[in-house]
């Protein structure tokens, strides 16, 4: 049975586990219809033209892991952020674990999906938000269905959240091949700032397949960071599908670090439904051996006088594959709208290809939109220079790198993050010294 | 200090150099001078230890070690210091990190630990000083954006620092204004010692006013074709190079 129709099919075993009388349940019914029709895309669809995810979807994933499996925090502390306080909701094998986890109801809700689909004092937030920014694609409408478990964050107006939200989802490879459908929902209410890390980390070489919708609603002035460390395993893909909706003022960014992972696709979706709104989508790439990263942004300016600024850089050795394709949307009513955009790549090896494809769609008359991409190799003479002062070659092209990848990094503003992510690119490189540039 | 012995090199299938013999001292200054394509800078890149020069034929040893199947970063480590015609600019790689990451790696490889910060302070304030380099310069990108006598400071700073027991200043003078050409020749005369040597390739004899060589050679067509004393200088200075052409090709 193909995974299609073993997803389809297991749906009814998923409904003896849900509680069908939920609203949210119609939800999930209608979302498995839509999925039934539209199946997986493939390349025959153009935002799918360069991603084939058949080598992925060949496995026999598990759709429900049929234990409880637990961990110990000191084995998987590193996966952490960890020298600073943060809340945690962490998952493992797709459950939730509270013993790795640290929720609070404590003016602000940081918690379960599943306990926010279930319980009443949630209902209003759950009906007002609840797959109101996610699209009705295949993949997002695979994820609704099977909808229940992840993470939930409502903030409420005017608060500062000081402490960063870690969301870690962690599989053990118990199973032979696992299939993940974490769902997030995180609402921010006016004037609030919040800033969440997430994380997908497997800890075996078995196949696992991630299916992720994340709705964010970032309400008037709010502001909302997000951090995606994609550092995984070989053997684990992840499909990564956000969804982001702005009122007027809010700012909304998301940093996207790529480093691992056998396939790895980010569907970014902003849509920017107020005026003197201001998103952000940046992300660094280093990738090699075969591995694939397809970031696919779309950036949808719906009022005037907004900004968004996209910044993407690429580093593909071996046989590694990558994609960008960054779509920009302005209405004709959304006038003096600066859109930026751009994608720079190195790649290292001859067999490393990356294909990049800005795609504008300006319907306003009024506005400043720009783009660029770039496909360069490493700069022999600037090599052969930083040699020549007694840089060996590994440390000098290692340096040249993370200063190409250095300006996406300046507008991250957790400097643990900062940190780790730069010892990430360091390891990445193979090298040790400690760049502070 | 230095020895090249019938040195043959060639890029791309092309021979540029074809057979130099260069023995350089501690202590000494030699001076290179040629007309345009002699292979001047060829030369001074196949003593770095650039990769797109192929070394045919002959020997370039340092202290008795031969050299040319050593990478350009392990000859640093020796002590050869090439100051570029043209400083390469690096976006993102500010001066000073530069800096401290070619002295630190030198020291790894030499079995040293890092330099203390402080004391790498304190060096980079005396050699920014001897070179006349505003500090706000320092954490800039490097060469980015620099004028061409920024850059060529810039090279002599970055001499200052790694301390070269060899070091080989091509076309140090060109894109130079008298002040700068005055402040750079001051910084390499301090920086000389009877411990050190200096080959300084010029097309013109300008600089050689300020940093005044024991030996000039003129390089003609992948050849020496006549060495002399500084007095050489002054004559090329005033006759050009025709002369030595005819005199070669006679």
């Amino acid at each position: 049975m193909d995974l299609k129709d073993k997803l389809v099919s297991s749906f009814m075993a998923f409904e003896n586990t849900v509680d069908i009388d939920a609203p949210v349940h119609d939800v999930r019914s209608e979302a498995i219809k839509t999925f039934e029709d539209e199946g997986f895309p493939s390349k025959r669809d153009e935002a799918w033209k360069y991603t084939s995810l058949n080598s992925v979807l060949k496995h026999d994933y598990s759709v429900f892991p049929k234990q409880e499996n637990a961990i110990e925090y000191s084995d998987v502390k590193k996966y952490f952020i960890h020298d600073i306080d943060t809340y945690k909701i962490v998952f493992i094998d797709g459950k939730y674990s509270s013993h790795l986890s640290q929720t609070t109801h404590d003016g602000i809700d940081v918690c379960l999906m599943s306990a926010a689909l279930s319980k009443p004092k949630y209902r209003l937030i759950i009906e007002n938000y609840f797959n109101k920014a996610a699209t009705k694609d295949g993949l997002s409408s695979l994820n609704t269905a099977f909808s229940q478990e992840g993470a939930y964050i409502h903030i409420p107006k005017n608060k500062l959240v000081e402490k960063p939200i870690q969301i870690i989802h962690f599989s053990t490879g118990n199973e032979s091949a696992l299939m993940l459908q974490p769902r997030n929902l995180i609402v921010v209410d006016e004037n609030s700032h919040v800033q969440i890390i997430e994380r997908h980390q497997s800890l075996t070489e078995n196949p696992v397949l991630t299916n992720s919708v994340t709705e964010i609603f970032t309400n008037k002035r709010a502001i909302v960071d997000y951090y995606k460390i994609q550092n995984d395993k070989q053997s684990a893909s992840l499909i990564d599908n956000t969804f982001i909706k702005q009122k007027r003022e809010s700012h909304a960014s998301v940093h996207t670090f790529s480093f691992g992972g056998q396939l790895t696709r980010n569907n970014l979706n902003f849509y920017q439904n107020g005026e003197r709104i201001d998103s952000t989508l940046k992300g660094v790439t280093i990738i090699g051996d075969k591995q694939h990263v397809d970031h696919n942004t779309l950036v949808h300016h719906i009022e005037p006088n907004c900004e968004s600024h996209q910044d993407y850089k690429g580093i593909f050795g071996d046989k590694s594959t990558g994609v960008f394709n960054g779509k920009v949307v302005v209405d004709k009513i959304a006038q003096k709208t600066n859109a930026f955009q751009a994608n720079n790549n190195i790649l290292l090896s001859d067999k490393a290809s990356i294909n990049t494809k800005p795609q504008l769609e300006i319907f306003a008359d009024d506005v400043k939109c720009s783009h660029g991409c770039t496909i360069g190799q490493l700069d022999d003479s600037a090599m052969f220079y930083m040699r020549s002062r007694g840089i060996p070659e590994k440390e000098a092209k290692a340096l040249l790198m993370f200063a190409f990848s250095n300006n996406v990094l300046d507008s991250v503003k957790i400097p643990e993050i900062k940190q780790r992510i730069t010892k990430l690119i360091a390891n990445k490189l193979g090298v040790s010294i400690g760049f502070d540039l | 200090m230095l020895k090249i012995k019938n040195l043959h090199a060639s890029v791309e299938d092309k021979a540029i150099l074809r057979g130099i013999d260069l023995e350089v001292k501690p202590g000494e200054v030699h001076a290179i001078m040629g007309p345009n394509g002699s292979g001047k800078s060829t030369l001074a890149s196949v003593v770095a230890g650039k990769e797109e020069y192929e070394v045919d034929k002959g020997e370039i040893s340092l202290d008795g070690e031969d050299i040319e199947e050593l990478s350009a970063e392990e000859r640093a480590h020796k002590g050869v210091f090439m100051s570029f015609q043209y400083p390469v600019e690096i976006p993102g790689v500010s001066v000073t990190n530069f800096m401290k990451t070619a002295i630190n790696e030198t020291r790894k490889a030499k079995g040293l630990d890092d330099m203390p910060a402080n004391e790498m302070l304190k060096m980079i304030r005396e050699k920014s000083e001897l070179l006349e380099i505003d500090r706000k310069f320092l954490s800039r990108s490097l060469n980015e954006g620099f004028s061409g006598g920024e850059k060529k400071r810039n090279e002599i700073f970055q001499m200052a620092m790694l301390e070269p027991k060899l070091a080989i200043l091509d076309e140090t003078d060109s894109g130079l204004d008298i002040d700068a050409l005055r402040i750079v020749a001051n910084g390499v005369n301090k920086l000389k010692s009877k411990d050190n040597a200096v080959i300084v390739i010029t097309h013109y004899q300008r600089l050689l006013d300020y940093i005044v060589p024991d030996y000039v050679h003129v390089l003609y067509d992948g050849r020496i074709v006549k060495s002399g004393t500084k007095e050489l200088a002054h004559e090329l200075e005033e006759k050009g190079y025709d002369w030595i052409k005819e005199e070669v090709n006679a």
